[in-house]
């Protein structure tokens, strides 16, 4: 039943014999990938397996070296809009690179604004750029107050810990309103005690219906949130399972030697 | 009686009386201070706007490899500007390029502003360099375009990254516009040589025109403190400062 509505609807996002090398070094091979909205895919695997260089392909910050990626419907590896498309895959990255010349508040509304503005202009609509900047400043502030972080909000991102910052991230990133959420290792950067905060914040974003990818090593968060566990070795796809089925009943030999060593 | 025993035999307060107070000769100094401004100021916005351009065209060339063309003129422009002395670009400005322009101020201030550029551009393109990557990648996922990632989000970091290694350069340059007077354009510079002769004494007038280069370099300086200062907002540095008064040094970063 489920199968059947998935050849229905169109995938939100569809890789096609996605390859990636680094120079003679082949990190992604023909990796075909269909994530439909709504899913909370978690992609595990060794390190230098190719999850995060998958992740990053799938907004472009990595050019694929051949196959394609579409994004609602759309083909973005040769698309003239990218930045259009971009604005509605939200990314959060292993360093939370937040803006550290920006207060938190204008680190969550700048692209925001500046989305705004730009189709205000392409759509001719004439809202005045004070309403704008005032709405979006509006919404960021629920944005922190939902993240706890509202006292926050001039402050500069270096007096903000790690959980903090990563919070800020995400947040940064749902001000645009994106219909997908990239995740590149969220929590890895962090100490463990902030772990849990940032975790916290996923899950209930994962409870609100957000379609996620996450390339991540918390193995609990795979299995108590995702719905669907891709395992990734040497640049393809090896499993891709419902969590049970990745976790309690695994196939693949590499599968569980992975396991094995992280669990 | 020859000369140098002539002056000997002047009293200081003669000497200081025709360097200054003869015919206002004070005001030659300020006049020629007026026009190494001038032409200092106008070469440092030169300097820094076609700089930073240079520097945005050899960074993008390197990290996306886009722009060939436009880098390898840039390449170019860089190699030949730092390979050739300051005082030849002059006079092929002066005496060639922009003969027909009359005022030497304006050759003087076009001269030393595209001199300025080649060096602001490999300061400005290691400022590019020292912004962490993962910042124009965050602005890009954004859906922020290339250009704007830029201007928005790394340009600020890498400006405040390079005040330190600008002020350099342009202190360099206010100095350096000294050679203007070869071309005969009445600078800072050249003053100390028309007093000289009209009064065949060097001292006071050589003196002077150094003290005033002395404070336009100081003034620069206080200028560049305020700019680290007021660029810092958000640094690691100062949020210690204001935790700890200043009195505890930030190990890191």
């Amino acid at each position: 039943m489920c199968d059947a509505v998935k050849e229905q609807a169109e995938p939100l996002i569809k890789t096609v014999n996605l390859c990636k090398s680094f120079g003679e070094n082949p990190v992604l091979d023909h990796i075909s990938a269909d994530i439909y909205e709504g899913e909370k895919v978690v992609i595990i695997g060794p390190s230098g397996s190719g999850k995060s260089t998958f992740l990053r392909c799938l907004n472009l910050l990595e050019a694929p070296t051949e196959g394609s990626v579409f994004f609602e419907g759309t083909e973005l590896t040769n698309s003239s809009d990218l930045n259009e498309h971009r604005k509605k895959m939200g990314m959060v990255f292993q360093h939370f690179n937040l803006f550290p010349h920006l207060t938190v508040l204008k680190n969550i509304t700048l692209a925001a604004v500046d989305a705004r503005l730009h189709a205000n202009r392409k759509q001719k609509l004439k809202i005045p750029k004070k309403q704008i900047v005032a709405e979006e400043k509006e919404k960021a502030m629920a944005l922190l107050r939902r993240i706890g972080l509202e006292n926050k909000a001039d402050a500069y991102p270096s007096t903000l810990s790690g959980g903090q910052k990563q919070r800020v991230a995400i947040v940064r990133s749902l001000a645009m309103d994106p219909k997908v959420m990239l995740f590149d290792e969220p929590t890895s950067a962090l100490d463990p005690e902030m772990v849990g905060e940032v975790l916290s914040v996923m899950k209930e974003l994962a409870d609100e219906g957000m379609t996620m990818i996450v390339v991540t090593h918390e193995m609990r968060f795979a299995r108590n949130v995702s719905t669907r566990v891709l395992f990734m070795n040497e640049g393809k796809i090896a499993a891709d399972g419902t969590p049970q089925q990745i976790f309690d009943a695994p196939e693949n030999e590499a599968l569980k030697s992975f396991l094995s060593k992280v669990l | 009686m020859n000369v140098s025993s002539l002056i000997l035999a002047r009293t200081l307060a003669e000497r200081f009386r025709s360097a200054f107070l003869i015919d206002d000769r004070w005001l030659l100094y300020f006049k020629g201070l007026k026009n190494t401004l001038l032409m200092s100021l106008f070469a440092v916005l030169i300097g820094i706007v076609f700089g930073v351009i240079l520097a945005i065209i050899l960074y993008t060339k390197k990290k996306t490899g886009k722009l060939k063309i436009l880098s390898a003129i840039a390449n170019i422009y860089v190699t030949v500007i730092r390979g050739t002395p300051v005082v030849l670009q002059l006079f092929i400005m002066y005496f060639i390029v922009l003969m027909s322009v009359k005022n030497g101020i304006v050759v003087g201030a076009i001269t030393f502003g595209l001199n300025s550029a080649a060096y602001v551009s490999e300061v400005a393109r290691a400022g590019l360099e020292s912004v962490d990557e993962g910042q124009m990648e965050a602005g890009r996922a954004l859906g922020l375009s290339y250009g704007k990632t830029m201007i928005k989000i790394v340009l600020p970091q890498a400006l405040r990254n390079m005040i330190p290694a600008l002020f350099n350069e342009f202190i360099a340059l206010v100095k350096e516009t000294s050679v203007a007077g070869y071309v005969g354009i009445t600078d800072l510079g050249k003053i100390p040589g028309l007093i000289q002769s009209r009064t065949f004494d060097y001292l006071f007038p050589l003196l002077f025109a150094s003290l005033l280069y002395l404070v336009v370099v100081c003034l620069l300086t206080l200028v560049e403190k305020f700019l680290e200062k007021k660029f810092s907002k958000g640094d690691r540095k100062i949020v210690y400062k204001k935790r700890f008064g200043g009195k505890k040094k930030c190990a890191t970063q």
